[in-house]
C-alpha cells in the first residue's frame, strides 16, 4: 500500500447510490500531503456527493475513506483498522482514520477535515467574531470545563477565551474582514462571505480543508484574491486542500492535482496540464461522446 | 383626489371602496354575533331578540375606521418611511444605559412601595397576585427562552415540566417530610431528566414536527398526572403541601412562628414577601445564568444550532447534545419554578398544567422577541399583570353596568395584542440581537438577520 508515503487522504472504490441511481461509481484517488487537488466536473457529475461522503454527511454504499495525521508509516494500519471495525487507529506519531465509519462532527473534530459548502452557510445572525468562536467550540467547551466551570466564572476559561479571539483575529487579518468583525455575517457582500467561510473552517486548525466551488459568484479580481489566499493557507499552514470548482482559472493556476468526474465515473486523474489537453475531459464538458470531440471543437472554435 | 405636501396622493376612492368592504364583512361577522341574542324569558324558554342599533354601531365604526387610516394614517405612514431614520436621541440611550440597574431596583423594592401605598393590609393581594404571579411567568418565559428563542427548538410542551417540577415537589415533601431547599434542586434535576428524557425521541425531528411531538408531551404528562390516581390523587389534586419556611422557622402564629421569634405581631403578610424574594431570586438567577451561558461555547453554539444546524455539524459540534442540553437547561428551571409553586399554592392539582399554559408562556417569549432577556420580562408583566390588572377595574362596571366583567375579555385583549405586535413588530418587542462577544465596538444585530429557527 505505501506506494507514496505523502498520502493524505485515500478514496478507494467509493460508491454512492441513492435508490435506483448512482451518483458516485467505484471512484478511487489520493490526495497528497501539502497538495491542492481539484475535483472536477461537469454539473451533476458527483463532486459534492463525493465531498459529503468524504466530510461524513453521507454515509457511502461502498467504499473505504481513510485519513492519516503525522507519521505516514501510520498506513501500515489501513487493514488491520478495516478489518478490526474501529472508526480510528493512533500509534507513535501517526493516526489512522476510516472517514466512512465517522459522523460528521467526529470527521471535522477528530479527523480533523474542514469544509465550506457550495451555498454559504454562515451564522447570519452573529457577528464575524462570533462565527469564528463557534468554529473553536470544542476547544473552548474544554476550557469551560463543558460549561460547568465557565458559570461560575472561573479565569481559566478567560485565558482561553481570549486565546480563541487572538486565533480568531490571526485568520481575519488573512481574509481581511478585521475591519468587520464586529458586523453581523449577514451583513457583508457575497465575496467576503465567502472568505468567512474559508476563515472560519481553518478556525477549526483543520489538516484537511475541503471548498465547495469557492470561486463561484466571485468577480476576477476576488477570485484572483482567493487564489493567494488558497496558496498562502498551504504555503503558511501546511494544509492540504480538496477543492470542487468550476472555474478552470483557479483550478489550472492552483492545484497540484486534478481528478475528473463525469456522471459519478473517473475519467482523468493527473497534473493540470494532463487534464487540459486530455479528449475524454474535453467531451465530457462539451456533452459529446468522444468521437464526435473534434468536430464540436471545430464548430465552437477552440 | 388630494395633493399633500410630498406630492403623494391619497387615493380617496379607493379608501371608501376598502371602507365599504371592510364594513360589508364587519356586517357579516358581527351579525350572527352581536345582531341576535339568545334570552330566557321568565317562563325559561329561549328567545330571540335582536340588537341592531349595537350592530350598525359597530359596523360604523369599524368602517370610519378603515376609512380614518386610509385617509389620514396612511399617507402619513408612508411620509415617515420615506423620511430617513432619526438616530435615537441622547435620553433614549441614557434610558437604555439605567433601565436594567432601575428595573432591578424597582423589583427589590417592590414590597416596600406596596405597602407604602396600598397599606398593609391590601399589599398581600398586590404582592401575591401581582409581584409573585408575574416573576413566576418571567421565570418561566425566561426558561422557555433557552428553548426557543436561543436554540430556535419549538416547544408547545413547556408546562410539563413545570409539572414535573410541582409534582416532584408536593410528592417528596408530603411523602418523605424533605424541606425546600432539598427538594427545590431535586426538582430541577428531576425536571431536566425529563427534558433529556423528550429530548432523545424529537432529536430527529425539526420545525412543526418538532411542535406536535413536545405538545404530545405535555399531554402525556398531563393525563398520567390525571389518571395515576394512587400517586397524584388525579383531578382532585394534592392538598396540604408543606409549605417553604424561613430557614427553619415557619410562617404562621404559634410561638415559634416568624412574627413571634422577630417580635412581629402575626399576619399573612411576611409569608408573602418571603415568597416575593424567593421567585425574584430564582428568576434573577434564571437571568444571570443564561446571560451567563449566552457568553459561553455552550451558549454560542445554541445559537449557531438555530441559524444553521448543518453548518454547525461541519465544524465539530455534536448537535445532539447541543440540543439536549438546551432542553434540559430550560427544563430546570421550569423544575424550580414548579416546585416554588407547588410550596406557594400548598395545592396543586392537574388543571394547572393545561395546553393553555404553554400557550402562555411561549406567547410571551414571542411577544417579547425571541432570545431577548427585557423583552419577555416586559411581556410577561404586559400579559399576566394585564390580567390581574383587569380584575382591579371596577370602574367599568360604571360604565358597561354592573354584570361586566373585563377578566372575561382577557382571551380577547390577548388575541388583539398578539395581531397588533405582529404588525408593528413581526419580531417581537425586543428584536434585535446583542452580540456575546465584542472585538472593538459592541453593535446591535438587527433583526434581518438573526434566523428564527426552524426546530
Amino acid at each position: 500500500m505505501a506506494d507514496a508515503d505523502d498520502i493524505l487522504l485515500r478514496v478507494e472504490h467509493l460508491t454512492m447510490r441513492f435508490g435506483g441511481l448512482v451518483a458516485v461509481d467505484d471512484l478511487s484517488f489520493a490526495a497528497r500531503q501539502g497538495d491542492i487537488t481539484a475535483l472536477i466536473g461537469p454539473n451533476g457529475a458527483g463532486k459534492t456527493t463525493v465531498f459529503n461522503c468524504i466530510t461524513g454527511f453521507y454515509r457511502p454504499s461502498e467504499g473505504r475513506i481513510a485519513l492519516s495525521h503525522g507519521d505516514a508509516t501510520a498506513w501500515h494500519w489501513l487493514e488491520a483498522l478495516t478489518n478490526g471495525g474501529e472508526r480510528n487507529f493512533t500509534r507513535g506519531g501517526g493516526a489512522l482514520y476510516l472517514l466512512e465509519r465517522m459522523p460528521e462532527y467526529l470527521v471535522s473534530q477528530q479527523a480533523r477535515v474542514a469544509r465550506t459548502f457550495q451555498n454559504i452557510r454562515l451564522f447570519l445572525g452573529m457577528t464575524v467574531l462570533e462565527n469564528l468562536l463557534v468554529a473553536q467550540h470544542n476547544r473552548l467547551m474544554l476550557a469551560s470545563g463543558y460549561t460547568l466551570l465557565g458559570v461560575l466564572g472561573l479565569p481559566s476559561y478567560a485565558a482561553a477565551e481570549r486565546a480563541a479571539i487572538e486565533r480568531a483575529r490571526t485568520w481575519l487579518d488573512h481574509v481581511g474582514l478585521t475591519e468587520r468583525a464586529d458586523d453581523a455575517a449577514g451583513d457583508l457582500p457575497y465575496g467576503a462571505q465567502r472568505r468567512l467561510e474559508i476563515a472560519r473552517a481553518m478556525c477549526t486548525e483543520p489538516v484537511l480543508l475541503c471548498l465547495d466551488e469557492p470561486a463561484a459568484g466571485l468577480n476576477p479580481r476576488e477570485s484572483a484574491e482567493l487564489n493567494e489566499l488558497l496558496l498562502a493557507i498551504r504555503e503558511q499552514h501546511g494544509i492540504s486542500i480538496l477543492l470542487i470548482e468550476h472555474d478552470m482559472s483557479v483550478v489550472m493556476e492552483i492545484s497540484d492535482h486534478v481528478v475528473v468526474l463525469d456522471y459519478g465515473v473517473k475519467i482523468a486523474d493527473g497534473a493540470p496540464a494532463t487534464i487540459r489537453d486530455n479528449p475524454k475531459v474535453i467531451a465530457a464538458y462539451l456533452g459529446v461522446p468522444d468521437k464526435d470531440v473534434a468536430n464540436v471543437e471545430a464548430e465552437v472554435g477552440l | 383626489m388630494a395633493d399633500d405636501a410630498t406630492g403623494m396622493r391619497v387615493d380617496t376612492a379607493r379608501a371608501f371602496r376598502d371602507a365599504g368592504i371592510t364594513a360589508l364583512l364587519a356586517f357579516g361577522l358581527f351579525l350572527p354575533l352581536i345582531g341576535f341574542e339568545t334570552v330566557t324569558d321568565v317562563r325559561n324558554d329561549l328567545i330571540l331578540t335582536t340588537r341592531w342599533l349595537l350592530l350598525f354601531a359597530v359596523v360604523a365604526v369599524v368602517g370610519l375606521g378603515r376609512l380614518a387610516y386610509a385617509l389620514a394614517a396612511e399617507p402619513w405612514l408612508k411620509q415617515r418611511a420615506l423620511l430617513p431614520a432619526t438616530p435615537a436621541p441622547v435620553w433614549l440611550k441614557q434610558v437604555g444605559r439605567w433601565f436594567i440597574p432601575f428595573a432591578i431596583g424597582f423589583v427589590v423594592a417592590y414590597p416596600a412601595i406596596v405597602i407604602a401605598t396600598a397599606g398593609f393590609s391590601r399589599a398581600v393581594k398586590w404582592i401575591d397576585n401581582f409581584g409573585i404571579q408575574v416573576l413566576i411567568y418571567v421565570m418561566l418565559g425566561w426558561g422557555l427562552n433557552i428553548v426557543v428563542g436561543l436554540a430556535g427548538l419549538l416547544d408547545l410542551g413547556y408546562v410539563a415540566f413545570y409539572a414535573v417540577g410541582a409534582y416532584s415537589y408536593a410528592l417528596l415533601a408530603k411523602t418523605f417530610g424533605f424541606s425546600f431547599w432539598l427538594l427545590l434542586p431535586l426538582a430541577g434535576i428531576l425536571s431536566s431528566f425529563w427534558g433529556i428524557l423528550l429530548g432523545f425521541p424529537v432529536l430527529r425531528l425539526r420545525g412543526d414536527y418538532l411542535a406536535i411531538v413536545t405538545l404530545a408531551f405535555g399531554e402525556i404528562i398531563r393525563i398520567v398526572l390525571i389518571n395515576w390516581v394512587d400517586l397524584t390523587n388525579g383531578y382532585a389534586g394534592i392538598t396540604g403541601i408543606p409549605r417553604p419556611t424561613f430557614f427553619g422557622i415557619p410562617f404562621n402564629a404559634d410561638d415559634n412562628g416568624f412574627a413571634a421569634v422577630f417580635g412581629l405581631e402575626f399576619s399573612p403578610i411576611y409569608r408573602t414577601i418571603f415568597l416575593y424574594y424567593l421567585i425574584l431570586a430564582l428568576a434573577l438567577l434564571t437571568a444571570f445564568v443564561t446571560v451567563r451561558l449566552r457568553r459561553l461555547p455552550v451558549g454560542r453554539a445554541w445559537e449557531a444550532l438555530r441559524e444553521d444546524e448543518i453548518a454547525c455539524r461541519s465544524l465539530g459540534i455534536n448537535t445532539t447534545n447541543t440540543k439536549l442540553t438546551a432542553f434540559a437547561m430550560g427544563a430546570m428551571f421550569a423544575g424550580f419554578a414548579g416546585s416554588f409553586f407547588a410550596a406557594r399554592q400548598g395545592f396543586i392539582s392537574p388543571d394547572s398544567f393545561t395546553f393553555l399554559e404553554s400557550a402562555t408562556i411561549l406567547s410571551i417569549v414571542v411577544l417579547g422577541g425571541m432570545g431577548s432577556q427585557i423583552g419577555v420580562a416586559i411581556a410577561a408583566i404586559a400579559m399576566i399583570g394585564g390580567t390581574e390588572i383587569m380584575r382591579e377595574l371596577d370602574f367599568l362596571k360604571v360604565i358597561f353596568g354592573p354584570t361586566f366583567d373585563p377578566t372575561q375579555y382577557r382571551m380577547l385583549l390577548f388575541g388583539l395584542a398578539m395581531v397588533l405586535i405582529m404588525i408593528w413588530r413581526p419580531r417581537g418587542l425586543i428584536s434585535t440581537r446583542e452580540p456575546s462577544v465584542v472585538l472593538k465596538e459592541r453593535k446591535i444585530i438587527a433583526a434581518d438577520f438573526v434566523k428564527e429557527g426552524h426546530g
